[in-house]
């Protein structure tokens, strides 16, 4: 067991799976010469060479597609693209073509393909640079969305996506590069498609994925000591949605409140919500709540940036009314 | 995983495509002037079945078009990978891809191509290492680049050919496209066939440099213009350019070809005048192609009559098949959402419920248990 | 048509039952016209039209319950609504989902649970206090009184017992005293005044009264001597408040809560500035506060307002015995009954009357010292009463 940063992890990840598999490589703007816009492969392009980790132009159509291609031939190439927003250039490549060769040609071509993007705000980047678009990938069918939150996740996720025949876009998050956490030595990759219970409690069940995970666990200690119990559930894949671990912790809670970094109307948590009102609607004691962006585009100064990303005290309020819905504090 | 779209196993020849190396032989003539009739036959009984609503959805034809699919599919070896746009049948056929599965695809039957999942714009074989048709106009520009990158990557000696229209060289992924193969030199010859509309609007209209091949100097790269009425004159043209590629410098080659109908078997294309429907006709490289032939009495009638002849019966074969090919299983709906078979993954046909709707009688022991 | 909402009656109010509807379906209503009688936690409320119209339907029964601002009655005012609401089923409560489904598994009334969710949503932990048992049969004895768990056997076999549903005022005092006995750190000091010249003072001002002028009785005394004794003590007269990390608030009133017992259940309906009226005054008004209590005709501003209450049982023989605090009043006096005891007067036994009353505190805010002083105050004025009449 080692403690060490979510970069890092990531980092180790792609190095690990560099030196395991010669149809590996890394593609992307700035990832070789300048070692990453966030520094997640510096090293690489010294140890492995142009060839395994190959900067590319600014044309994140091009480059997108060029690896779905590559993949196609039998490769497995990890894209990095800059951040969450600039994939919006790739959409075609990424919805029309990657996430629809293996079922279009009837299972003829795989497209072995992971995309590497981070997502988050809070840096007072402006509209265009905040986004958290990952619904947009996560609305895909043949698409694979994962969002760790952990050190220990980001690197047996990233693992689990190389090594996954199939296109996978794993959202890192800005906010989290710096964090740190144990990641055992001979870690495995981990099983795309399920979450996980983090902390279990019995009072309510926050979900929440990426960054808003690790926010999901802080506000749980810190309402444990006003004594309420929460669960919490990290999604951490996207697409597919592991419902059932959802739908049996709110059968245990009663009560649910989903916190994201995206946008509240037809966000993650829409869908999160409606899952419970699905499967658990029968043992519901309270609405779900979300906890969510502001629905503007993000300003750039900081005043505004913090009235519009949701908190942890915005999490512990709504979590607290929740609580208050449906019973005294115990 | 098995590299399953790497296999070393040729595909067969196409069967009536000459090799490309020597000057064409008179048998040669004659085969691709066979070819061409056969791909002329296939597509319109194509547009005859999709009067009959049998074939659904979109459907381009590559009526007009046969010279130079004939001429640049037998420029290249069984090892090299095509990618096309969505009026891709006679590429399909020329590839040596049995009309029969061609057919059974427009069809929508489980023995078609794809299986029935892909349709007239999405053939797709691995064996004859034709690599797809694309619905979206570009898309395939980004793919064959990376396929190409692939071949480079492993050291191979194959070659891509990338198809597209006109009209695709007014798009983004064609310019990072061609970007990228001439910094990273890679092995893929762009062709455009310019049949003078991207729909109903012209190149002139949409193109600020209608030449389009010399579009390529803005990356450097070879290229070259050639008249796509005269598959010897194609295929002589895409050798040159197959040859560059595979020395490391990609090519734009582009194909002044005709459409002799609309953009698609929906379309009357009322926006030609009958001057240009005539020019068209005139220019019709099958009868041209003859013509040609006949004069320097390298082709007879009777075998005019042999090729006919013999495209109908392979056509009509092709569509007894495609009528006798079973329609796909509707359980095999969810059979290709995922390569890697993943928990959670959504099965459920429109209206199902997410979750069952409790059973009243066992629901006592679960109430106790998330009441207690 | 015109949704009639459950009013807001009094500044607790969150929910009210109706006591009888003045009107039925089909008779005509007219603004000021009396239309319904509520219960409100703290009294019973006329209520008339706002509206001229004919009522169409009664949505809430007499005896149901329900929550401010749910509709009890439609009244039509001859205007068409433009879009119909539809027609609400009378017994549809807010619930939870797994509130409903439990009470199908259990056979539960939602209309016989009170909810305690936003709006008055009936939650699961509404369900765990147990509701009114099954009602015995009338007329049977109730031999304990006390409710029986929900849908489980009576404990006490072959004994019936019958359970009285609380009605809103008995809701309200039960929530409020365990409240307060709960939450409120008190202590309780006992002090005894010989009242020997209280009930002759008592006696001679009765005989001054002209005709009309109510008599004096031993308590109005007792409420203007409390009245002055807080006068001295502010800090008696005052609440607790948790603003700020807590606060002693002085009030600069003297409003004496005087405990009744009503045919309703306790009331406590204030006499408003009892230090600065006069004895006869301080009669007049506890003689029509008790007669309105009876009448259960207390006005919401009549309840409102108290700094202090006393509560006094002598009239039922207690010697003496201790109140529960009625938040967020600070202090309350539990005052017995005057008995005669002998005491040595010059070495001599006589008989003298003495009352006994008893200061609940909440010591987060009083201390005992401060109880003492208030009690001894008390006792002077009790046993010096010129000073009461002063």
């Amino acid at each position: 067991m080692t403690v060490t940063s979510y970069r890092q992890a990531l980092h180790d990840a792609l190095r690990e799976e560099l030196l395991r598999d010669e149809d590996v490589l890394l593609m992307g703007e700035e990832i070789g010469r300048f070692e990453g816009s966030y520094k997640i492969t510096a090293g690489l392009l010294a140890e492995f060479g142009a060839k395994r980790v190959r900067d590319t132009p600014i044309a994140e159509e091009g480059f997108t597609g060029a690896a779905v291609g590559a993949a196609m031939l039998g490769l497995r190439p990890v894209v990095e693209i800059m951040t969450i927003n600039f994939s919006l250039l790739a959409l075609d490549q990424i919805v029309n073509h990657a996430a629809k060769i293996y079922g279009m040609f009837g299972g003829q071509a795989r497209v072995p393909l992971v995309i590497r993007t981070p997502g988050g705000g809070g840096q007072q980047l402006g509209a265009t640079h905040s986004q958290n678009v990952e619904l947009y990938y996560a609305f895909v069918p043949g698409l694979k969305v994962v969002a760790p939150a952990t050190p220990a996740d980001a690197k047996a996720l990233m693992l689990a996506a190389i090594r996954d025949d199939d296109p996978v876009l794993v959202l890192e998050n800005l906010a989290l590069y710096n964090t740190s956490g144990e990641v055992p030595d001979d870690l495995e990759p981990a099983e795309i498609g399920r979450a996980a219970v983090t902390r279990t409690g019995s009072d309510v069940t926050i979900v929440a994925y990426s960054r808003m995970a690790v926010v999901a666990l802080e506000v749980a200690e810190r309402l444990a000591a006003e004594g309420i119990d929460a669960e919490v559930v990290d999604l951490r894949s996207l697409r597919p949605l592991d419902r059932d671990t959802i739908i049996a912790s709110v059968r245990k809670t009663n009560c649910a409140v989903v916190l994201e970094d995206d946008w509240l109307t037809y966000g993650i948590g829409a869908e999160i919500a409606a899952t419970i009102g699905d499967g658990a609607f029968d043992w519901l004691d309270a609405p779900v709540r979300r906890v969510a962006m502001a629905e503007v585009p993000m300003p750039y100064a900081k005043s505004l940036e913090l009235a519009a990303l949701p908190s942890a005290d915005d999490a512990a309020a709504a979590i607290r009314e929740t609580v208050d819905a449906v019973a005294r504090r115990r | 995983m098995p590299r399953t779209t790497t296999s070393r196993t040729r595909p067969r020849s196409a069967p009536t495509a000459p090799a490309a190396d020597d000057a064409p032989s008179a048998a040669q003539e004659l085969a691709f002037y066979r070819q061409m009739v056969f791909i002329r036959r296939f597509e319109e009984r194509a547009a005859r079945a999709y009067t009959e609503a049998r074939i659904g959805g979109y459907c381009h034809l590559n009526l007009g078009e046969e010279a130079t699919v004939t001429g640049l599919m037998s420029a290249l070896r069984a090892e090299d990978y095509v990618f096309t746009n969505y009026r891709e049948h006679g590429y399909a056929l020329a590839r040596g891809i049995a009309p029969e599965r061609i057919m059974a695809e427009l069809y929508g039957r489980s023995d078609g191509v794809s299986k029935g999942w892909g349709g007239s714009m999405h053939l797709f074989d691995l064996e004859a290492r034709f690599m797809g048709g694309y619905g979206i106009v570009g898309g395939q520009l980004p793919l064959a680049t990376g396929a190409a990158l692939a071949i480079d990557y492993r050291g191979g000696d194959e070659a891509v050919v990338c198809l597209m229209g006109d009209g695709t060289t007014n798009i983004g992924a064609f310019h990072e496209s061609l970007n990228l193969a001439a910094i990273w030199k890679l092995p893929i010859v762009y062709v455009i066939v310019n049949n003078g509309l991207g729909m109903g609007t012209t190149v002139e209209e949409a193109s600020a440099e209608p030449e389009l091949h010399r579009r390529a100097a803005a990356y450097r790269m070879a290229s070259a213009r050639v008249d796509g009425n005269d598959p010897i004159a194609v295929r002589e043209a895409a050798a040159t350019a197959l040859a560059s590629a595979r020395a490391g410098a990609p090519f734009l080659l582009e194909a002044v070809s005709g459409r002799l109908k609309g953009h698609s078997v929906v379309d009357p294309a009322r926006y030609r005048s009958r001057e240009e429907v005539e020019a068209a006709r005139a220019a019709d490289p099958i009868a041209g192609y003859a013509a040609r032939l006949l004069e320097s009495a390298r082709l007879s009638e009777q075998q005019i009559a042999d090729a006919e002849r013999d495209a109908d019966r392979a056509v009509a074969a092709a569509v007894a098949f495609a009528e006798a090919s079973p329609h796909p299983d509707p359980e095999t709906l969810f059979d290709y959402t995922y390569a890697t078979p993943v928990p959670n993954d959504s099965r459920r046909r429109p209206g199902e419920a997410l979750f069952l709707a409790m059973p009243a009688a066992s629901t006592a022991a679960s109430v106790n248990g998330a009441t207690a | 048509m015109i949704d009639i909402l459950m009013p807001r009656l009094s500044d607790t109010m969150t929910e009210g039952a109706i006591a009888a509807w003045h009107k039925q379906p089909g008779d005509a209503v007219s603004p000021g016209e009396l239309l319904v009688e509520i219960e409100t936690d703290k009294a019973l409320m006329e209520q008339e039209a706002y509206e001229a119209g004919t009522l169409v339907e009664i949505l809430v029964q007499v005896g149901e319950n329900v929550p401010i601002g749910t509709p009890i009655a439609r009244l039509d005012d001859g205007r068409a609504t433009s879009a119909p609401a539809p027609e609400p089923a009378a017994d549809r409560r807010a619930a939870s989902p797994l509130v409903r489904r439990i009470a199908r598994e259990r056979g539960l009334d939602l209309a016989d649970i009170p909810g305690s969710g936003p709006g008055g949503r009936i939650v699961r932990a509404d369900l765990d206090t147990p509701p009114p048992g099954p009602v015995s049969p009338a007329g049977s004895p109730s031999p304990t009184g006390s409710p029986s768990p929900t849908g489980s056997p009576s404990p006490s076999k072959g004994t019936p017992s019958t359970a009285i549903p609380f009605d809103a005022i008995r809701r309200t005092i039960a929530a409020r005293l365990t409240g307060s006995a709960t939450t409120v750190p008190s202590f309780t000091a006992t002090a005894s005044a010989n009242v020997e010249e209280l009930f002759a003072l008592r006696v001679r001002v009765n005989e001054a009264a002209v005709d009309d002028e109510p008599r004096i009785s031993v308590n109005d005394l007792l409420v203007r001597a409390v009245a002055l004794a807080l006068r001295a003590h502010p800090g008696v007269n005052a609440s607790y408040s948790a603003e700020g990390g807590g606060a002693t608030v002085r009030h600069d009133g003297i409003h004496l809560g005087i405990a009744i017992a009503s045919p309703a259940g306790l009331v406590v309906p204030v006499v408003r500035d009892a230090d600065r009226l006069a004895v006869r005054a301080i009669a007049t008004s506890t003689r029509e506060l008790g007669r309105r209590a009876a009448e259960r005709a207390l006005a919401p501003d009549e309840l409102a307002d108290g700094t202090f209450t006393i509560s006094n049982l002598g009239m039922y023989g207690v010697e003496h015995f201790t109140a529960i605090i009625n938040p967020p009043q600070g202090a309350i006096l539990a005052v017995g009954a005057a008995r005669p005891e002998l005491a040595l007067v010059d070495g001599i036994p006589v008989e003298r009357r003495r009352l006994r009353y008893t200061l609940t505190s909440d010591h987060r805010i009083i201390d005992g010292a401060l109880a003492a002083e208030f009690l001894a105050t008390l006792t002077g004025l009790l046993e010096h009463p010129f000073r009461i009449v002063a």
